[in-house]
């Protein structure tokens, strides 16, 4: 079992360890695997979360980092005060855990519509959008002579491979050429500086407690790229849950995003962050038609990915929302 | 001709069986599972009442846009190269109101729920 695995590892790296217990797994594809499990000690147990891949799985997908990327990532942010869990250890082959880390447990809330509903946070909400603009700056602040080898993408290279996706949905979608067709136009081109791009940046990937944003999660679609990216996925209408009218995660303005990203120190581009933001539409609108070919095609013959196909037509009047509003 | 009770008739009977009589005896990870089960039957029962009518709404205005014939599917790969091609966009007379009723109609099927439906719904549809 993997408390055993787990339990000889911690006694070799953690001083004073003398087990792992209450391990649980918290969500798990064919590929990666996120455990929760307490590290037991003499001075409290100590809340872990393990993220790996199983032995035989250690190619990661095209667009992922990779596990140790992510490792090195999170340990940047968490360097450089970006909320973020402290990375305590990296799975080596003797741990006989596969590949993967494991990081210190934050407690908190991550669920989407709990943060935006529950009273436990109606008093950090108001700051959410401000706070999410500063712990971004940050994020593209991390010095880039440090960061593990990752892959670079600009708009223009970004729009052609959602064209091929789209296109091997062999399904016609008139908005979403319309989408494709506007963002042909509207290339911004090569931003005049390059950064790391969390790729995924978005209520749902945040830990939020009473105080405020506590850990920024999910770092695997990690990239060089246009900072603008990461401001415009983060206003995506699918990442509102419902509050369509506050387009930071449902929490709050635009206008308190670009104040606290700008108040950190670094310069907001309001025609690219609205560029991005039709990108992450279709981006959405995309990855729900592959989750109906996932369905169809195996591996996942699932109701719950069967109906994820059937979202894509959210993203459809999101789109349509964007580029042919209606008069109000 | 099929007889009677329509599909429509079947799909909302084991629909409401299912959330009536067995969602109370169920809970946790089956309780979820059955919740997407059911949600499924619903967005059935509205298809199957909606598309027929839809879909001939949708055939018409195609028509009047393209200046051809055929089926829904047809007319619709045909909008989609002329939009990518650039021959058509949102200046071509007719466009913008085909998306959007086209798009209309498929929210009312998929998530009528949805946010951004319910306000435009809210603009008369």
């Amino acid at each position: 079992m993997i408390e055993a695995a787990l339990s000889r590892s911690v006694r070799r790296w953690c001083e004073g360890a003398t087990g792992a217990t209450s391990a649980a797994k918290l969500s798990g594809g064919a590929s990666q695997e996120t455990w929760r499990f307490d590290i037991v000690h003499p001075e409290g147990a100590i809340g872990a979360i393990l993220r790996r891949s199983p032995k035989g799985y250690g190619a990661a997908p095209t667009r992922a980092a990779g596990l140790a990327a992510e490792a090195q990532l999170m340990q940047l942010a968490y360097e450089a005060g970006v909320p973020s869990p402290r990375v305590l250890h990296v799975l080596a082959p003797e741990d006989d855990l596969g590949t993967g880390f494991i990081m210190q447990r934050i407690e908190g809330e991550t669920i989407a519509r709990k943060i935006l509903r529950d009273e436990e946070y109606a008093a950090a909400r108001p700051h959410l959008a401000r706070q999410i603009g500063g712990i971004l700056a940050g994020l593209h602040r991390l010095p880039q002579h440090k960061l593990p080898q990752l892959r670079s993408r600009d708009a223009t290279q970004e729009i052609a491979e959602f064209e091929r996706d789209y296109r091997s949905l062999n399904w016609p979608k008139p908005v979403f050429e319309l989408a494709l067709r506007w963002l042909r136009d509207h290339d911004p081109g090569p931003s005049a500086e390059t950064t790391l791009v969390h790729g995924d940046f978005r209520n749902g990937n945040l830990i939020i407690g009473a105080d405020g944003v506590r850990a920024v999660l999910d770092w695997e679609l990690a990239h060089l790229g246009d900072p603008m990216e990461d401001l415009g996925w983060v206003c995506v209408n699918s990442w509102r849950f419902g509050e369509i009218d506050k387009p930071v995660g449902g929490f709050g303005s635009r206008e308190e995003l670009f104040a606290g990203y700008e108040a950190a120190g670094r310069k907001v581009d309001p025609a690219r962050v609205k560029f991005w933001e039709v990108m992450g539409t279709l981006r959405w609108g995309i990855m729900c038609g592959g989750m109906m070919q996932r369905f169809r095609e195996g591996p996942d013959h699932s109701m719950e990915r069967a109906m994820i196909g059937r979202r894509a037509s959210e993203t459809e009047i999101d789109l349509l929302r964007l580029l042919a509003p209606r008069g109000s | 001709m099929q007889d009677e009770p329509t599909p429509i008739e079947l799909t909302k009977a084991v629909a409401d069986f299912l959330r009536n009589d067995i969602t109370p005896l169920i809970s946790g990870h089956q309780a979820f599972k059955l919740r997407v089960a059911i949600n499924i039957l619903d967005l059935v029962t509205r298809q199957l009442t909606r598309e027929a009518g839809s879909d001939a709404r949708e055939v018409e205005r195609l028509r009047a846009l393209l200046g051809i014939d055929g089926s829904v599917m047809e007319l619709n790969r045909v909008l989609a190269e002329r939009i990518a091609s650039g021959e058509v966009d949102l200046a071509t007379s007719g466009l913008a109101e085909h998306l959007w009723a086209t798009t209309m109609d498929k929210l009312a099927v998929d998530q009528p729920n949805y946010a951004s439906y319910r306000r435009e719904l809210g603009r008369g549809g």
